[in-house]
């Protein structure tokens, strides 16, 4: 692979002396989400990290599926790939493994990523490739007007489930936990920005697949959904640990319901994982020293002209017809 | 390796004495249940052919199941190899000489109708005489029976031979079939002897002393034993070849375009490409991952295309169904994308090991709505390694699809082809990461061509966000019915600007005459040799064999207008009009049968076959004989 990250030193000096982009910088359009939404927390979220880090617009990739939450990408002002229902992340691999100078994000829905998509959630997380996964989870289909999700409660009225949904919902942070690999999970609700903001920054420095589950509000189909937890802010669970994030004194007085968890802890991350009330919101789990996949495969090998020639002729002559002579 | 040629000479003395038959070519087939070694004898025996200036073919046998029951008739694995004096393109009509194993192999082959009527037979003899009388009895039915039926069977005691030399003749008697094969073609043992050593390179010196040791053996045997001598003149070439077979072909090629990334998901009979990909592709820096499904092989190397790097994905039927969505994203959001389906029999599972070229128009018309694409299909072996820097560059200027057809007929035959000579044009010019100029939009579609210029990420100026929704010049989401269909017209224009690039097919025989054979992919060298035999018996008939199918190259329809009638030969499907209900009003025609009509309004007619064989120029030549006296 031809390595872009360092591929001018002039190109390097010249970004020493870039103006950091304000927060303007990053946005695009105006997104069409309804009011009240949850994805305007998150996309705010994300513009700030972005002029926080210094990030440059075009080094920068948000990719994503097919839903509400997809559309995320088309108010960013960087590279935007926005998909095909189900694929943000093999897609968002690809241009991992292509492009290692690169800041990959992805933006993928409940439906997207854990029905759709689910194979390809499994095998990323098992992949482990650096990039950033914020899934929006609304408990339901946005975009295609209420549908019961994977994650809708046991009991969700939807157009496809009038009398109410038939299965428990699926718990995604359980399953990602049981992947081989996992190496960063996350919980995060829109309406705890300064929380979502942390953690998203937590995950972008992550070297690996950062997954972070985002509680995402759908006022338009699901208005009542986290009643329980908006109203009564101490059945949310916020997770701080030395080694982790803290938690300001201003969000201590607003949920009181704190846990200490040392993220390196794969079991205690899972008995958390598995509770939904209280709603646990932080660092689940968090180990920075699982092998990633596309460093793993990436050949010493440099692709060049040469190199190409060399391997052709090497291949070529295993299979070389000399002709009638014998040559000694 | 001297001492090796002065064998030879020592030898020749007694080949004097046989009556040596002189031919042009010959089909042979060596089987044995699987895990014998026959295909390695075959194939050895083939690339002993082509080193002494042969033109070859060789075909793989393949039984269905990994690890079929021993001794069964649908258990034969083997090769089939034709050699002849002049080029040879495909595996030909029935085989002239046999070596089996065993006489239930042997029998699959009869029931499969491959071998020749009278045909010769060297049959390995242990079973006469097998301790299970249900065996000997089984083997002594078989060969009277084929005595009967009027082939020639020699037995020959392979088995009892071999064990004078190894504990396990199992594992050996495929290079002592090697050697008789030798003595029989009068090729040179020190040549044999030289690729055994080839074959086992990687293996311990004592196994491939051991192997030539049996070698020799075989051919003594042969020399001392048989009085079967043929003589297939090689004509002494000064052209560099190699020989390979043609998904060995298409990973070399991947190589050569420049490619870095190939995402792949295994299915027959495409796997072997990637397999033997894996094992080059680091050198070069080169990836191949082993998605989790065909879906994600599709986005991934979509994603990595995006990125920069065209990247290839390579699949077979089933698979190339599951990525028709994702090819439908490349289409419209103009991502260079190539894909490589190495067809099989279908539709669903179908006959995985089979060949069939069922796979044109999901190529053409796949995806849902108008999402054109290029495809190319490869017609030898040495077109599977062009066709993917072809396609490459096709992808990358055009921002498009490109589709790259092969088939089970091509991926495991080999044949020797003139050995490519590298040129750094063949590969992708660097990342582009220069400011995009202020003002240009990602989709500024040129008026004539519908071409843009892609944008990369890294490139400073040209941020925007790619969607597979419709969309306008800057990218945006299009809700106007203008802007989708100014979309669609640009997307369409780009195959007609490709296909003024391309220049007419060059028509194999005369410009004119009584039929026009129009084939496509692996049948080329089956209809070009079932053409010349008619040519050379006075019939006019010419054949023309297209690699774009779309677009299609221009100049078709004045060439089909030198002819009085036009016929396609395919390996599809298409209605016999002898079924009683089928008539001109409910015809289902082969593929390409089907375009040609309703692109150019002419009556071609199809003729094809699906018997999960590659088709047998024999067999093209009735077929055509039926058509030119009205049958
Ligand atoms: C292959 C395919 N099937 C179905 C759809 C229709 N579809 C679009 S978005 C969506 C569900 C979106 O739900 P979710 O991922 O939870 O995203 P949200 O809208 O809730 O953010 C569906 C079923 C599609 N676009 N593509
Ligand atoms: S439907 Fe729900 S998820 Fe979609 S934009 Fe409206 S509030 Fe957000
Ligand atoms: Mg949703």
């Amino acid at each position: 692979m031809i390595d872009l990250t360092h591929r001018s030193a002039a190109e390097c000096l010249l970004r020493l002396h870039d103006e950091r982009l304000e927060i303007e910088g990053f946005q695009k359009g105006v997104p069409r989400w309804c009011a009240g939404c949850g994805d305007n927390a998150v996309l705010t979220a994300a513009q700030r990290l972005l002029r926080d880090e210094g990030l440059r617009p075009e080094k920068t990739v948000f990719v994503s599926g097919i839903g509400c939450s997809s559309r995320f990408p088309h108010y960013m002002n960087t590279y935007g790939f926005h998909g095909i229902h189900g694929r943000a992340l093999p897609v968002a691999e690809g241009i991992r493994l292509a492009r290692p100078d690169l800041n990959v994000f992805v933006n993928t829905g409940d439906g997207d990523s854990f029905s759709i998509g689910a194979a390809h959630w499994i095998h990323a997380i098992r992949y482990n490739m650096r990039m950033v996964v914020m899934v929006h989870d609304n408990q339901i289909y946005g975009l295609t007007k209420k549908q019961a999700s994977p994650t809708s409660p046991r009991g969700t009225r939807s157009n496809t489930t009038p009398r109410g949904s038939y299965l428990e919902g699926l718990n995604p942070l359980t399953v990602t936990l049981g992947v081989q690999n996992v190496s960063f999970v996350a919980q995060a609700a829109d309406w705890i920005p300064e929380m979502l903001y942390e953690i998203l920054q937590a995950a972008f420095h992550h070297d690996g697949l950062a997954f972070i589950r985002i509680v995402q509000r759908c006022p338009e189909w699901m208005p009542d959904n986290f009643d329980p937890w908006l109203h009564d802010p101490s059945r949310v669970q916020l997770l701080h640990h030395p080694s982790s994030l803290s938690i300001s004194s201003s969000l201590a007085s607003l949920f009181p319901n704190h846990l200490e968890h040392d993220p390196s802890d794969i079991h205690r991350a899972r008995e958390i994982a598995s509770s939904s009330d209280p709603l646990p919101v932080g660092i689940l789990y968090h180990d920075p020293t699982v092998p990633r996949y596309d460093e793993i495969i990436r050949s010493e090998a440099t692709h060049s002209s040469a190199s190409v020639r060399r391997l052709l002729d090497a291949e070529f002559d295993k299979v070389a017809v000399t002709g009638g002579e014998l040559d000694d | 390796m001297s001492t090796v040629q002065s064998t030879r000479s020592e030898l020749s003395a007694e080949v004097g004495e046989r009556q040596v038959v002189t031919l042009t070519e010959h089909v042979v087939e060596i089987i044995s249940d699987s895990g014998e070694g026959a295909q390695r004898c075959g194939q050895s025996f083939g690339a002993i052919a082509a080193r002494t200036g042969n033109g070859v073919w060789t075909v793989e046998i393949i039984p269905a199941e990994i690890q079929p029951p021993a001794r069964s008739v649908a258990g034969a694995s083997g090769n089939r190899v034709r050699l002849g004096s002049g080029p040879i393109t495909n595996g030909g009509d029935e085989a002239d000489l046999v070596v089996a194993f065993n006489e239930q192999v042997l029998l699959g082959r009869v029931h499969a109708r491959e071998l020749k009527p009278g045909c010769t037979i060297l049959l390995e003899d242990m079973w006469r005489e097998h301790r299970d009388p249900r065996i000997a009895a089984s083997y002594a039915e078989t060969y009277d029976l084929l005595v009967a039926a009027g082939y020639r069977i020699i037995e020959v005691p392979m088995e009892r031979e071999c064990r004078t030399l190894v504990s396990d003749a199992r594992r050996g008697k495929n290079m002592y079939a090697l050697g008789m094969l030798c003595a029989i073609y009068q090729f040179d043992l020190g040549l044999a002897r030289e690729q055994v050593a080839l074959t086992f390179r990687k293996k311990t010196q004592a196994l491939i002393d051991t192997n030539v040791t049996l070698l020799t053996a075989g051919y003594e045997w042969a020399l001392a034993n048989l009085d079967l001598a043929f003589h297939v003149p090689a004509a002494p070439t000064d052209q560099r070849q190699v020989v390979t077979n043609g998904n060995t072909a298409l990973a070399l090629g991947v190589v050569a375009s420049g490619m870095e990334i190939c995402s792949m998901y295994p299915i027959t009979p495409a796997t072997s490409a990637s397999h033997y990909l894996s094992e080059i592709f680091p050198k070069v820096g080169g990836v191949v991952h082993q998605a989790e499904d065909e879906i994600a092989a599709a986005t991934f190397a979509i994603g990595a295309s995006y990125a920069g790097k065209c990247a290839v994905t390579i699949t077979s039927g089933p698979g190339y169904s599951l990525k028709q969505e994702a090819i439908g994203l490349a289409v419209m959001a103009e991502i260079p994308l190539v894909v490589v389906n190495v067809q099989r029999g279908g539709p669903s599972t179908g006959q995985p090991t089979k060949v069939e070229q069922g796979d044109l128009l999901t190529s053409i018309f796949g995806s849902h709505g108008d999402a054109p694409k290029v495809v190319i299909a490869a017609s030898s072996i040495e077109d599977c390694f062009y066709s993917i820097i072809t396609a490459r560059r096709i992808a990358e200027t055009f921002n498009t699809v490109v589709v790259v057809l092969s088939d089970a007929s091509l991926a495991t035959a080999q044949q020797p082809y003139p050995r490519p000579e590298f040129d750094p044009a063949w590969l992708a010019p660097p990342v582009d990461q220069s400011h995009v100029p202020d003002g240009l939009q990602p989709y500024a579609w040129d008026e004539t061509t519908g071409l843009s210029r892609r944008f990369t990420p890294g490139q400073p100026g040209g941020m925007y966000t790619l969607t597979g929704l419709a969309h306008d010049t800057s990218g945006s989401v299009a809700y106007d019915p203008d802007a989708n269909e100014q979309g669609l017209h640009a997307r369409s224009l780009k195959l007609a600007a490709l296909q003024k690039t391309l220049r007419p097919p060059r028509v194999h025989g005369d410009e004119s005459g009584d039929l026009l054979v129009i084939g496509w992919g692996g049948t080329r060298g089956a209809i070009e040799e079932a053409v010349d035999r008619l040519r050379a018996e006075g019939r006019e008939v010419s054949s023309l064999h297209l690699r774009f199918l779309n677009p299609l190259p221009p100049g078709l329809k004045e060439i089909m207008a030198g002819f009085d009638q036009v016929m396609t030969v395919e390996a599809n499907w298409s209605d016999r009009l002898d079924d009683p209900i089928i008539d001109e009003t409910n015809r289902r025609y082969s593929a390409l049968a089907m375009l040609l009509r309703s692109r150019y309004l002419v009556d071609v007619d199809t003729w094809s076959e699906v018997g999960g064989q590659p088709i047998k120029p024999g067999r093209v030549q009735r077929a055509i004989l039926r058509k030119l006296d009205g049958r």
